[in-house]
């Protein structure tokens, strides 16, 4: 497993234990099986225990532990780091179901703490400040999977060739503005899309324009879908932003500043499970919809000056 | 009757996938494998689409978040009557918590559970994340015969999983596996005898139930067991009313978005995909 090479750790499912009769730990069979069981569900940012539980009562598949949400960070500012491992240590006893968190882009330290605390899953992630800005964390030297946010199928690819086991589309955190993460969703699926299309022998050329691993784009191409499972996030403020979401082809939403920014978190994260858990069905989404009190202030991102935190890192 | 294929003529049955959250597309995809045609593996989210089924799967995925939207939405009592009424019931992992009697290691305030299967589980019996893992185990003699090269080992995947640490007399052990170095046993001991195996896989009459998941694998075996047992009980029953009921309880969905790409690949299969080979 420390030889956990490119074509094993991106294709995933090479069967690793085939002739070994003990126990296989962290395969990349395992990583992205635990991504398989979240899928279906909400992932909701929480910043202390009180939240988790809440998050945990409505039904959320996992919890992102952190210090601020995004809209705080925002607009408070400063460096964002890594959370307390106290604090993470308090939520992952406090609820049941999977607890992740975020490391700074790059800052393979900040990852190797949270491997230590025995968290489920570590988002490196553009919502912090990033440590490198030229190089992600190499993801196949730990244990722990990653998610790793993307804008483009050539960034998804990248990801997942450095060990990224989830993918998520980044969005634009703590803006309660959903269409960075329509445009990121578009933009990765439509490139599948694409590229099912294509002839074999234009693979080469494509798979250097989007800047990605050949053998990837090839398996996308097979497989007319991302290898790993494919959340959304970045905006996602309604159960309607969640539904949208899902009918456009992820596999599972993040939500996080949306439900705790917003006038009643406790029915606005029900709602989200549920319109999840129904995304086809617009009965169950209308009556979800209803009275959920006053959602997170948005913000406009046609305004040039707003921080884009989804570009800080490719 | 037993091992025997079912005669062309009788329709296939239709075998339900709760659809809340978690693999249930990895559980119609392996239904579909074993021949079950695509549309006898129903996707069930509400109480109607549990008409005219005649067997249920509960997959894998985070088992409070299912027992959450399901009470909501009025699907747990339906799903009760649904065990109670003697079809066959299979739960994976997150489906083993849901159908157990007694559950450990609960969220504060418990949770919703199926019952019915007359055992106490230990929820993320194996710890988080870091303590996942896939391993090959014996073939269980009631996995012989269902295909395949009859393979001596199968392969099982845990994720955060759980185990059942204590069980009825009416219970039949399917598989077992060595505690793993590392284990939390304190409630394995507490059955005041040396235990260094924990059970992993059980059946209690109509009720199957597995810690691990056999739909992220290219196994097909476990779903050919489940689906005899399907057979086999509607056979029992009242085969006329199976094939009347065949058009009933179509979702109500509106038609699936034609932009949402295939599902994840299962294990094994994707294999041929290593071009780097």
């Amino acid at each position: 497993m420390a030889g956990d090479s490119l074509a094993n750790g991106a294709n995933g499912h090479v069967d690793q234990a085939k002739d070994a009769k003990a126990p296989t730990k962290n395969s990349y069979a395992v990583k992205v099986g635990l991504a398989q069981m979240l899928k279906g569900g909400v992932i909701m940012d929480v910043v202390d225990v009180e939240q988790a539980r809440i998050a945990e009562e409505a039904g959320a598949v996992a919890v992102m532990a952190l210090e601020r949400v995004p809209a705080d960070i925002r607009r408070e500012g400063g460096v964002a780091r890594m959370s307390d491992p106290t604090m993470i240590k308090e939520i992952k006893q406090a609820v049941t179901i999977p607890v992740m968190a975020k490391a700074r882009i790059g800052h393979f330290v900040e990852a190797q703490i949270l491997e230590a605390i025995g968290i489920d899953y570590i988002d490196e992630s553009e919502v912090l400040t990033p440590a490198d800005d030229t190089h992600h964390i190499n993801k196949h030297n730990f244990k722990l999977p990653f998610v790793c946010g993307c804008r483009d199928l050539g960034e998804a690819l990248r990801r997942i060739a450095e060990g990224a086991a989830m993918i998520r589309t980044k969005g634009e955190a703590g803006t309660g503005n959903v269409v960075e993460a329509v445009r990121h969703v578009r933009s990765t699926l439509g490139e599948i899309r694409k590229l099912q299309t294509m002839d074999d022998d234009e693979l080469y050329v494509y798979a250097k324009e989007i800047r990605a691993p050949i053998d990837l784009v090839r398996q996308c191409k097979e497989l007319g879908r991302l290898p790993v499972v494919n959340f959304a996030a970045g905006g996602v403020a309604t159960p309607a932003d969640a539904a949208l979401m899902m009918q456009m082809g992820c596999d599972g939403v993040f939500v996080g500043s949306g439900i705790f920014k917003s006038g009643d978190p406790a029915k606005r994260a029900r709602a989200i499970v549920e319109a999840v858990a129904h995304y086809n069905d617009p009965k169950v989404l209308m009556e979800v919809s209803c009275d959920l009190g006053e959602a997170m202030v948005g913000i406009n991102l046609e305004d040039k000056r707003v921080t884009r935190m989804a570009a800080r890192s490719e | 009757m037993a091992g025997e294929a079912a005669p062309v003529d009788v329709p296939a049955p239709r075998i339900g996938v709760l659809a809340i959250q978690g693999s249930f597309r990895e559980h119609c995809g392996s239904l579909r494998k074993c021949g079950l045609p695509a549309e006898h593996a129903v996707e069930v989210r509400t109480p109607d689409q549990l008409q005219g089924l005649h067997g249920l799967i509960i997959p894998g995925g985070e088992s409070t978040t299912m027992a959450n939207v399901a009470t909501r939405n009025g699907l747990l009592p339906a799903l009760k009557d649904f065990s109670a009424s003697g079809k066959p019931v299979w739960g994976t992992c997150a489906g083993l918590i849901f159908l157990a009697d007694r559950a450990l290691g609960q969220k504060k305030g418990g949770q919703a559970l199926l019952g019915g299967l007359n055992v106490t589980v230990h929820r993320n019996f194996f710890g988080s994340q870091v303590n996942s893992f896939e391993t090959e185990l014996p073939t269980p003699k009631e996995l012989q015969k269902l295909g395949g090269e009859d393979d001596p080992t199968f392969r099982a995947i845990f994720i955060r999983a759980p185990a059942i640490v204590e069980k009825g007399p009416s219970v039949d052990v399917l598989a077992q596996i060595d505690l793993p170095e590392g284990t939390t046993t304190s409630t394995a001991d507490e059955n005041g005898q040396e235990i260094n195996k924990v059970i992993i896989a059980v059946r209690q009459d109509q009720l199957l139930a597995t810690a691990f998941h056999p739909e992220l694998t290219a196994d097909t075996r476990w779903h050919s067991l489940f689906l005899r047992m399907v057979t086999e009980n509607r056979d029992k029953a009242d085969a006329a009313a199976a094939e009347g009921s065949s058009m009933s309880s179509r979702a109500r969905e509106a038609p699936a978005s034609s932009i949402r790409p295939a599902d994840l690949p299962i294990f094994k299969e994707a294999e041929k995909l290593d071009y780097l080979k």
